[in-house]
C-alpha cells in the first residue's frame, strides 16, 4: 500500500472513474472510439556517437466484434556498439533486444479500459511491465480524461567474456521495480484546435545503475582512477506536459508541446517540440502525398551526483558518470515523406501508406568530456594524451532513419 | 485528505453545472478534427521508436502520450 | 474492507451517478420543424412535400465513418419501404455541397433524396447532438425518436421503428 499522497489520490480518481465508465455501460448512453484497424512495418537505423542500432517493428490493431480491440507488437534492436564509453573502457560488442507486447481494449458506454503487457529481453537485461488504462469522454466528447498505471520489474545482468565467449557473469544479479501513474487531459478548443496535457509520476526502487560504468577520480592532477558508479536506490520523477494542434485553412496542421520533468536525483529536463504537416496533392508522381517537418530542443541539468571526474576517490555516497545524467542540451529536426494509394483489388484494404523519415540529431555536453583524449580508445592509449579534466567537452551527432509501411482496413 | 475532500467537491460542481453545458463544437461541426492530419500521432510505430531513442539516452523519462479530437461520432 | 475504502467507492458511485444521469437526454418531440434546402441537381427539397409519408431524416457528413458505413443499410431500407409511403432524407451537414456530391457519384448511387445544410441551419433546429443522428418523424409531422451514432446492428432498431409507424 503506498502512503504517497499523490499515488493515493490518483488510486481514488482512478476509482470513481471505473464506476463512471461501469455505470455508463449499463446505461449504454453512448460510446466512444475503439482504435482504428492497422497494421504496420517498420525498419529503422540508428547512427551516431560510434553506436549503430537497427532493426524491424512490426504492430497489428484489429478490433474484435463492437467492443473490444487487440494489439500486438514485435520489436528487434539491433545493437552495434563502441560509444565513447564503451571505447574508455571495453570492448566494442554487439547484442540483440527483442521486445514483445501486446494489449487489449475495451469499450463500455464512453469509457475505454485498456490492458497491456510489454516482455524485453537483451543478453544483460530482462523487462516486463504491465500497463493498465482507462479512458472517458464527456461533456458532449468534447474533453477525455484518462488515468493510467503501470508496472515494470526488471532483472540486471553482467555480461563478461570468459574463454571468449560473451556469457552472464555466474555471481551478479540484480533487480529493479518501476511503478508509474498517468493523468491526461485533451479538450476540444474550437473547431480547429485541440489542447491535451498530461501528467505523470514515475518511482524506481532497486539496482539503477549500469553495471559497466565507472566514475574517474583525480589521483594527482595528471592522474585519474576508476571505481564503480554508486547511485541510490529509489528515483522518483513528476513530468508535466501540455500539446497543441491547429487546423490550417490550407488543409495542413501546425502543433507544438513542452514538457517539464524533475526528479529527486535533482535532474530538471525542458523538452520543446514544434511540428508542421501538409498534404499535398501530385498527381505526376502517384497522388496523395503528406510532408511532415519536427524540430524538437531538449535541455537538462545534471543529476545531483553526477560529475565528470571526482575531485578524489570515494568522494561522496552517491557518484555517478553517465552522460544521461549530465547537463547538456540536445536538437532534432527531422522530415517525412509519405505516398498514400488506395489499391482496387483489395477492397478491405481502405488506405494503404509509405514512409520515409529521417531525423538528425545533435547533443552538445556541458559537462562530460571525451575521455578518449586522455585513456585513449579499447586501452590503446593516445600519442599525447591530455591531462584529466582538460579534454574537450563530448559532442555526440547521429542520423535516424526510418522507413515504414502502413495498411488500414 | 484535504486535496482528496478538494477534488471531490470541484468534480461535485463541475459534473452538475457542467452537464448542462451545451458542447461548443457541434457534432456536425467537427469536419477539421476528424482529419487523419489533426491526429497527435498519425504513426505509433514510428513515434514509440523515436521516443525509445530519446529515453534512452536522456535524463527525462514520462508524460510523451496525447489523444483526443477525432470525429466524435458515436 | 476499511471505512475509508467504503466511503472512497461511496464517493465514487455518487460522482458517477452525476456523470451519468444527464446522458439520459430528453428525446426530441414535437413538430418536426420544416426546413427548405437544395438538394441534387439544385433540386429543391422541402420538408412540407414529405406530409403524410412517414420520414426518416437521416444527418450524416463524408468524414464520418460509422455514416459511410450505415448508407448502403440506408438504401435497402428505402427500396424497400418507399412504396408503402415512407421517405428517407438524407442531410448532409457539410459546407461544400459540391464536394459532398462529387463524393455522392463515387459511391454505389443512392437513389433517396438527399438535401445539403451548408450553413447548419437545419442541423441546429433538430439539436444533432451525435454523427450520424436519425429523426423518424410521423405521418402526421411529429417527431417521435431521435437516434443518435449509428453501430453494426442498429438497422434493426430503424426497421421496428418505420414498421411501427407505416402501421398508423
Amino acid at each position: 500500500m503506498s502512503n504517497n499522497p499523490r499515488t493515493g489520490l490518483l488510486r481514488f480518481v482512478i476509482t470513481c472513474l471505473a464506476f463512471a465508465g461501469a455505470a455508463g455501460f449499463v446505461v449504454d448512453a453512448s460510446a466512444g472510439v475503439l482504435p482504428e484497424d492497422r497494421a504496420d512495418l517498420l525498419y529503422f537505423r540508428y547512427e551516431g556517437g560510434g553506436v549503430t542500432i537497427s532493426g524491424p517493428s512490426m504492430l497489428v490493431q484489429k478490433s474484435i466484434g463492437e467492443h473490444v480491440s487487440l494489439s500486438a507488437n514485435y520489436y528487434i534492436d539491433m545493437v552495434s556498439s563502441a560509444s565513447v564509453d564503451v571505447e574508455t573502457s571495453a570492448s566494442p560488442y554487439e547484442d540483440e533486444r527483442t521486445q514483445s507486447s501486446l494489449s487489449a481494449s475495451f469499450l463500455l458506454g464512453k469509457s475505454t479500459y485498456s490492458v497491456g503487457y510489454v516482455n524485453s529481453d537483451e543478453s544483460d537485461y530482462q523487462a516486463k511491465t504491465l500497463i493498465m488504462g482507462v479512458s472517458h469522454d464527456m461533456f458532449g466528447d468534447l474533453t477525455t480524461i484518462s488515468f493510467g498505471y503501470k508496472e515494470g520489474k526488471n532483472d540486471v545482468f553482467r555480461n563478461v567474456k570468459i574463454d571468449d565467449v560473451k556469457v552472464n557473469d555466474p555471481a551478479f544479479e540484480e533487480h529493479m521495480e518501476s511503478k508509474g501513474y498517468t493523468v491526461g487531459i485533451s479538450q476540444i478548443i474550437t473547431k480547429n484546435l485541440l489542447l491535451s496535457g498530461q501528467f505523470e509520476v514515475v518511482t524506481d526502487e532497486g539496482f539503477l545503475r549500469s553495471p559497466y560504468r565507472s566514475v574517474r577520480f583525480f589521483i594527482d592532477p595528471f592522474s585519474q582512477g576508476r571505481q564503480d558508479e554508486i547511485y541510490p536506490n529509489t528515483r522518483s520523477s513528476n513530468a508535466g506536459s501540455i500539446r497543441a494542434k491547429y487546423f490550417l485553412p490550407w488543409r495542413a496542421a501546425v502543433d507544438g508541446m513542452y514538457r517539464f520533468y524533475t526528479d529527486t536525483w535533482g535532474v530538471i529536463g525542458h523538452t520543446g517540440e514544434l511540428g508542421y504537416v501538409h498534404p499535398l496533392d501530385l498527381p505526376h508522381f502517384g497522388g496523395q502525398w503528406i510532408f511532415e517537418t519536427r524540430v524538437r530542443y531538449y535541455t537538462q541539468t545534471a543529476a545531483d551526483f553526477y560529475q565528470d571526474i571526482f575531485p578524489r576517490a570515494d568522494f561522496s555516497n552517491f557518484m555517478a558518470r553517465d552522460k544521461e545524467l549530465a547537463t547538456y542540451n540536445a536538437i532534432t529536426a527531422g522530415l517525412t515523406a509519405t505516398y498514400e494509394f488506395k489499391i482496387e483489388r483489395f477492397p478491405w484494404l481502405s488506405k494503404g501508406s509509405l514512409n520515409l523519415r529521417y531525423d538528425y540529431m545533435t547533443v552538445n555536453y556541458d559537462n562530460f568530456r571525451d575521455a578518449r583524449f586522455s585513456l585513449g580508445r579499447f586501452g590503446e592509449l593516445p600519442d599525447e594524451p591530455l591531462a584529466p579534466g582538460t579534454e574537450p567537452l563530448y559532442k555526440l551527432n547521429a542520423n535516424i532513419f526510418q522507413f515504414y509501411i502502413s495498411a488500414f482496413f | 485528505m484535504f486535496i482528496r475532500g478538494l477534488f471531490v467537491l470541484s468534480l461535485a460542481v463541475l459534473s452538475v453545472g457542467c452537464s448542462s453545458i451545451e458542447p461548443w463544437v457541434k457534432p456536425y461541426d467537427r469536419e477539421n478534427l476528424a482529419d487523419p492530419i489533426m491526429a497527435f500521432t498519425r504513426a505509433p510505430i514510428s513515434q514509440d521508436f523515436l521516443d525509445h531513442v530519446f529515453e534512452s539516452r536522456e535524463g527525462s523519462r514520462g508524460a510523451t502520450g496525447g489523444s483526443g479530437g477525432g470525429c466524435g461520432c458515436n | 474492507m476499511s471505512v475509508r475504502t467504503v466511503k472512497g467507492f461511496a464517493k465514487g458511485l455518487a460522482l458517477a451517478a452525476a456523470f451519468v444521469l444527464p446522458a439520459f437526454a430528453a428525446t426530441s418531440s414535437g413538430p418536426a420543424p420544416g426546413f427548405q434546402l437544395s438538394g441534387r441537381g439544385g433540386k429543391a427539397i422541402d420538408l412540407s412535400q414529405f406530409k403524410g409519408q412517414v420520414v426518416m431524416i437521416n444527418f450524416w457528413a463524408t468524414w464520418c465513418g460509422p455514416c459511410r458505413q450505415e448508407m448502403p443499410l440506408l438504401e435497402d431500407i428505402y427500396k424497400k419501404y418507399k412504396p408503402m409511403g415512407f421517405t428517407l432524407v438524407g442531410v448532409n451537414v457539410e459546407p461544400d455541397a459540391k464536394g459532398a456530391e462529387a463524393w455522392l457519384s463515387k459511391q454505389k448511387p443512392v437513389s433517396f433524396p438527399i438535401a445539403f445544410d451548408t450553413d447548419s441551419k437545419v442541423s441546429k433546429m433538430y439539436k444533432v447532438a451525435g454523427m450520424p443522428s436519425t429523426v423518424f418523424v410521423d405521418r402526421k409531422g411529429n417527431i417521435r425518436i431521435m437516434h443518435k451514432g449509428y453501430k453494426p446492428g442498429d438497422e434493426n432498431i430503424y426497421l421496428t421503428q418505420i414498421r411501427s409507424m407505416l402501421k398508423e
